[in-house]
């Protein structure tokens, strides 16, 4: 009988890491949201910052860096770096575009994003990193934007919605032009009102005040 | 059809400013010190009252949760937390609040906070939703600059802050005790209950973990009066509930409706309808991947509340609607819950860890039909060893799915082994 | 007392404990996996559900706390279900290698799968493998088996005290890992005994024997003072493995690392015959009657005061009576058992005991550490130390080098400075120690190994007396006396007890080495005795009875071969002063006896008969003479009377006596797995870590 291998968890060493200046002013202010006592809450955030800085991936450096900041255990930082799927423990293109691949996406067509996204990529397999660093192209499970499927995520920031193939080569054709991209709904939705306009809410409809940025 | 005017939820599709300013326009924040005057007893007593039930999967009575905390301080502060990592596969509903209407889940933590002896949230956010936390560490800055938020809460006289904790990809951190260990910087495996968080949560300290919807519509709750609320849905399903509806209809959207809605009507009026028409449709899974399909008979006449659904042996979970017409392959759709299931095992507890990977192989083998006809009732048999035999919910949430699709399907599986066998036979 | 009912048995147990306990007490067996009563509840195993009237579901018993009047079933057609079920997918990707795997025969999973397993599988898919990890010399990992009980991560989390070991990624891809590191601990041993499976395995022992091939011998350990409580099994003349034996007052259900692994250096350099050193000077192979009138010619006419004997670390206490009487049938008063030169035994008996008793320090509520590394002299004292500390968070203060000992310590001077603060109030430490109801002060044997040694002895006896360690019975409260010397050999509190001392006007060890160099001694009598710089004994003629060819032996004159620990029947005082009794387990080799027959014949040679033909006449004149001995296994209160010099104390910090931890005596010396733990941790295993640990 064949087997199902798992290889051994071991992220790539780099030269050390330490936060920038920027980076740990904000860990510092992270810090602050949680007791004194209980500085370990912050890991997540600091991982964050770390990936950030370290080009999309956590190496064993970040990651120990992180607990050394923490006063935390280097293991228990790996367990939490290991646990959660935002945090890529390899090097990945500059832009991860995750695609959803759970029920609702897929019924809406996900497969045919996936399909368009290595081919825009360049890339052979998912996980691949393209061979000019741009891209690497990944499926994921439910990313709770349904109502808008199907969509991708790129990197942990923007949500692209309501995709077809074309426009999901449209956007990373963009992203590695290095164009402005407009995230959200790709097919002229403001949000998660049905597609040919809202049946609710029509006295906002109507008169909208200005969809503001909160300011 | 719920009328706008009873409608909470009025920024649902962004088209108004998420901000402070367009929230006050909107009616939030509007005498919040008066409802915190109500007091702790009456804030609860009214959602009791109110029959409001919880809006996170489990439909808990909230006004019973929120009473389960300490009545006086034993020295331990209070926390409220509020599970904002919504992640459940066709749940798509806190991301809208969270992004377009902010401060409406600020105000219903201040009042939720005071009901409860807490000075202190924290939101945990799910790591994926990027834009809603800008908009909610943005609306908090607001809030605490307006003295919504800070030692006197809206002049309440209470002191009360909100701090927002971003998840990074882990569905099992909606399950309310994975979320508080990666609160606390662990890995999200669930804790053993008992103790309960009200006794021992978040940091040892009595905490109750809800569900921002829920939170979101408790001030509405109060300004508006127990009694419009119970006049909506039917009891203990009472008022309105934000439905999202995806998969094979015509217009996806989410929509806030009166609780017990025929499915019917709720998918054919907000969401343009089945794909193909209503005669096209094969299933609905009606409250998010957790709970079992219903096939088109029944869904014909289902009312969307979690009672009713109850006694169709599915549930109301998050009333994500996932919609599933005759075009679409559903042993596949159901694999796909149980690749979820099997990608988002903590791997803590035995029947989870190995079961969810049993369960995805098998359904993997169905969908092409390489399978004996026996290996139904093994995997039907695995899932209720899966079942109730967890630490927590997921390994209940996994073998639902399979449970429903084999209830419901089971000719169809039949039917896609005897079809490979044949397929195979041939090509000897 | 909450009362339930369990399998239609009533039954009343005590609040607080788990159902798992109840039905334990009920008679009623729960299959168990992750469940160790020693470390926290993980829950995750999922085999000890039971139904609990009322629940929707099964509930696992290991974690549910009993509450009055609940309703309880183990044996129901559900729960048999329940567990069947839970075992299938243990064994879905458990690997079918039982015939190969160092468990089989004492493997929880196999054990429990005749129960519980089904006789066929259901599983038509690909089972995981997982690849191996490593944990250090003393571990072998085959992954696969694991079942992800977690024990190893709880146990080296909680009890070890070393985050070395976690459980990465999730869902089936969850494995336990070290990062590839060895593990950092002197328990680390412990871990094969907690893994209910083959997953961790003992690496020194893999391949090496069955279970039942083994013969099972109830001992002692006499690696340090502790004197854990272990089990030896051996095949045939050899010593295969000691494993720990539970003594809830001494070890528990752990041992040390040099306890359970330091066994393979009994194979190895063991003086199996007797020598004598030639004309030529070099030591010859000889009969034992050669052997003994080599001695008796060189002793004969010897003044008394010419002839010294020193008992070195791992003696029974037999062997140091029989050498006692010999040497005062000799007329020699220059004995020792004190190899360091330690300035303890000269006052009542608690001057040199631990006397609060291992167990006793889960009452402490603060901790003075004097010139101690416990981690390394004692670590079963030192995981119970960190076990209180987990239990209270309590204080501990430290004097002398500040090592990483696993739980936070307050770094407090360098040397006997400190401690006089102290002792005269004049540090805020002292302040912390009044204030606790129960403070200790554990004073390392390193710290008396000094010239100023009576004087640190009356400091800290005055420290003590002064903090209120030093506590009598009340109608609520039992004595306390929190005043410690931690011993780090295991002789030394039987040699103090049956007076392995100086006589009138004899020598202590420092004073016969150089009394040796000067002439005035001529003859030496090493019993095991290697722990000093015995190229000082070259002038004299030296007989060197023991069991390895260490450094006593080099200075041999004469050779006797003895037996080492597990090859006799022996008594040893541990340093709580606990009598206990190691047994012989396998006998010595080639022509090597046991220590105390050597002596007896030895006497015979040279015409002072010992009054004691057998082990039981010699124990009796042992018991009758030091009444200590009587009691074994039991501790008896000290009484507290003066003790130490007042004087003058050196400036000099306290030196910690141990450079390496794995290497200690001439078994550990010689022991390969030793070896490899030096190589792999030694040194560098203990950090310091500056002032709070």
């Amino acid at each position: 009988m064949s087997v199902l291998k798992t290889t051994t968890y071991d992220p790539p060493r780099t030269d050390g890491f330490v936060f920038s200046p920027e980076n740990k002013a904000k860990a510092d202010a992270y810090r602050t949201r949680y007791p004194e006592d209980r500085q370990a809450s912050a890991v997540l955030w600091l991982l964050y910052l770390a990936q950030e800085q370290n080009g999309g991936w956590l190496s064993s450096d970040a990651i120990e860096y992180v607990a050394a900041e923490l006063d935390m255990a280097p293991i228990r930082v790996h367990e939490v770096a290991t646990f959660y799927t935002m945090f890529n423990l390899r090097p990945v293109g500059r832009y991860l575009v995750q695609v959803c691949r759970t029920t609702s996406c897929w019924m809406r067509g996900s497969d045919a994003i996936t399909k368009a996204c290595l081919e825009e990529a360049g890339t052979g397999a998912l996980g691949e990193v393209s061979e000019d660093g741009v891209f690497s192209v990944v499926e994921v499970e439910c990313l709770g934007a349904c109502c808008n499927a199907p969509m991708f995520q790129v990197n942990d920031r923007d949500y692209f919605e309501d995709l077809t193939p074309e426009s999901a080569r449209a956007v990373m054709a963009k992203l590695r032009a290095g164009e402005e991209v407009k995230p959200g709904s790709q097919s002229g939705r403001a949000g998660s009102e049905p597609q040919e306009g809202a049946k609710t809410l029509l006295h906002l409809a109507e008169s909208p005040a200005p969809a503001g940025d909160g300011a | 059809m719920l009328q706008d005017k009873d409608r909470i939820f009025l920024n649902l599709y962004g088209q108004d400013d998420w901000g402070l300013e367009g929230a006050r326009r909107r009616g939030i924040w509007d005498n919040t010190k008066e409802l915190v005057a109500l007091g702790r007893d009456e804030i609860i007593q009214r959602i009791k009252d109110s029959q409001l039930r919880g809006r996170g999967g489990a439909g808990f009575p909230a006004g019973l949760k929120w009473s389960f905390m300490p009545k006086e301080n034993d020295g331990r502060p209070h926390y409220l937390v509020i599970n904002a990592d919504e992640s459940e596969p066709g749940s798509c509903k806190d991301r809208e609040i969270l992004r377009y209407d902010p401060h409406m889940l600020l105000e219903g933590c201040v009042i939720a906070g005071f009901a409860m002896g807490a000075h202190k949230a924290f939101i945990y956010i799910r790591g994926e939703y990027w834009e809603p936390l800008q908009h909610l560490e943005a609306a908090i800055l607001q809030a605490r600059e307006a003295g919504l938020l800070g030692d006197d809460a809206c002049g309440s006289g209470w002191a009360f802050d909100i701090e927002v904790s971003r998840g990074a990809g882990a569905y099992i951190c909606g399950e309310e005790t994975a979320l508080l260990e990666s609160l606390e910087g662990k890995k999200g495996q669930p804790r053993l209950k008992p103790p309960f968080p009200a006794a021992v949560g978040v940091y040892g300290c009595p905490t109750t973990v809800t569900n921002v919807e829920t939170v979101a519509v408790a001030p509405s709750i109060l300004r508006r009066g127990v009694e419009w609320w119970t006049g909506l849905g039917r009891p203990n399903n009472t008022g309105t509930k934000i439905f999202s509806i995806s998969g094979c209809v015509n217009q996806p959207c989410n929509v806030e409706e009166e609780m017990g809605i025929p499915m019917k009507e709720l998918i054919e009026k907000h969401a343009g309808g089945v794909r193909g028409g209503w005669d096209n449709l094969q299933a609905v899974v009606p409250g998010g991947s957790s709970v079992p399909c219903l096939p088109e008979p029944i869904c014909k006449h289902m009312l969307m509340d979690f009672d009713s659904l109850r006694e169709a042996k599915s549930g109301l979970g998050t009333a994500a609607v996932i919609v599933i017409d005759k075009s679409v392959d559903i042993v596949e759709a159901i694999t796909r819950f149980s690749h979820f299931y099997m990608h988002e095992s903590c791997g803590q507890c035995t029947p989870c860890r190995e079961g969810t990977g049993w369960m995805y192989r098998v359904m993997k083998r169905l969908v092409k039909g390489e399978a004996e006809i026996d290996e139904i009732d093994t995997l039907l048999d695995v899932t209720y060893q899966v079942e109730g035999h967890t630490i927590c919910a997921l390994g209940d949430a996994a073998a639902w799915p399979i449970q429903g699709l084999i209830r419901h399907f089971r000719p169809e599986l039949e039917q896609r082994i005897a079809s490979y066998r044949q397929m195979m036979q041939a090509a000897e | 007392m909450p009362k339930l009912t369990i399998d239609d048995k009533e039954i009343e147990v005590p609040a607080g404990v788990t159902v798992l306990q109840a039905c334990e007490m009920a008679g009623a067996e729960i299959p168990r996996f992750c469940y160790h009563e020693r470390l926290s509840v993980a829950g995750n195993c999922r085999m000890c559900l039971v139904e609990l009237e009322r629940a929707p579901k099964p509930i696992a018993s290991c974690a549910m706390p009993v509450s009055e009047g609940m309703v309880i079933r183990t044996d129901s057609e559900m729960i048999k279900k329940a567990r069947n079920g839970v075992m299938e997918f243990l064994l879905i990707n458990h690997p079918l290698d039982c015939p190969i795997c160092d468990q089989g025969g004492e493997c929880d999973l196999q054990d429990q799968a005749m129960a519980y397993g089904f006789d066929h599988s259901r599983f038509e898919e690909n089972k995981r493998a997982v690849t191996e990890k490593y944990m250090g010399p003393l571990i072998k990992t085959i992954m696969t088996r694991c079942i992800h009980c977690t024990r190893c991560v709880r146990f080296a989390t909680e009890v070890a005290g070393v985050e070395d070991i976690g459980l990465v990624n999730r869902g089936e891809h969850a494995e336990i890992t070290t990062l590839e590191r060895a593990i950092d601990s002197e328990l680390s041993g412990n871990l094969v005994d907690v893994c209910p499976v083959g997953a961790l395995t003992s690496a020194p022992y893999q391949f090496a024997a069955r279970p039942w091939e083994l013969r099972k011998t109830l001992s002692i350990d006499v690696m340090d003072a502790v004197g854990s409580n272990i089990r030896v099994d051996a095949r045939g003349r050899h010593v295969m493995r000691v494993l720990p034996r539970l003594h809830e007052g001494v070890n528990e259900e752990w041992i040390a690392d040099k306890t359970r692994h330091a066994c393979d250096g009994l194979a190895r350099q063991r003086l199996d015959r007797p020598y004598v050193r030639g004309a030529d000077g070099r030591l010859k192979a000889a009969s034992w009657d050669e052997a003994f009138s080599a001695v008796a010619s060189r002793l004969k006419g010897l003044e008394g005061k010419k002839i010294a004997a020193i008992a070195g670390d791992l003696c029974d206490a037999e062997s140091m009576l029989a050498l006692k009487d010999l040497m005062s049938d000799l007329g020699s008063p220059n004995l020792d058992c004190r190899q360091d030169g330690a300035k303890v035994g000269e006052g009542p008996r608690a001057s040199y005991l631990f006397n609060t008793s291992i167990a006793g320090i889960e009452r402490a509520d603060a901790v003075l550490l004097v010139g101690s590394n416990p981690r390394w002299e004692a670590p079963m004292v030192n995981a119970r130390i960190r076990k209180r500390f987990l239990q209270t968070g309590m204080p501990v203060g430290v004097i002398g080098e500040s090592v990483d000992l696993t739980y936070q310590t307050q770094y407090l001077g360098a040397g006997p400075e400190t401690l006089k603060e102290l002792a005269e109030g004049r540090h805020p430490f002292a302040e912390v120690l009044e204030k606790a109801a129960h403070p200790m002060l554990i004073l390392g044997s390193g710290a008396l190994a000094r010239a100023d040694g009576p004087a640190i002895l009356a400091l800290a006896r005055a420290l003590a007396e002064k903090t209120g360690m030093i506590k009598a019975a009340t109608d609520d409260e039992p004595a306390w006396n929190g005043f410690n010397v931690l011993q780090r050999v295991a002789s030394r509190v039987a040699g103090l007890d049956l007076g392995f001392l100086p006589g009138e006007g004899g020598r202590a060890t420092e004073d016969i080495l150089s009394a040796v160099e000067s002439g005035e001694i001529e003859v030496v009598y090493l019993l095991g005795a290697d722990e000093f710089d015995t190229a000082r004994l070259s002038k004299a003629f030296v007989i060197y009875q023991g069991h390895h060819g260490d450094a006593g032996a080099q200075a041999a004159d004469v050779i006797l071969p003895g037996a080492a620990y597990t090859e006799k029947n022996g008594t040893y005082v541990n340093t709580e002063g606990r009598v206990q009794l190691g047994r012989l387990a396998a006998f010595p080799p080639g022509e090597a006896r046991e220590d105390w027959t050597i002596l007896r014949a030895l006497s015979a040679v040279l015409g002072k008969a010992l009054p004691y033909d057998n082990l039981g006449m010699l124990r009796q004149s042992l018991v009758e003479r030091f009444p200590v001995f009587a009691a074994i296994d039991q501790i008896e209160p000290a009484a507290w009377e003066p003790f130490g010099t007042e004087g003058a104390v050196d400036s000099a910090p306290f030196a910690l006596p141990i450079a390496n931890y794995y290497m200690t005596d001439p078994i550990s010396r010689s022991s390969e797995t030793m070896a490899r733990c030096t190589e792999a941790l030694g040194k560098g295993a203990v950090k310091a870590t500056g002032t709070d640990g």
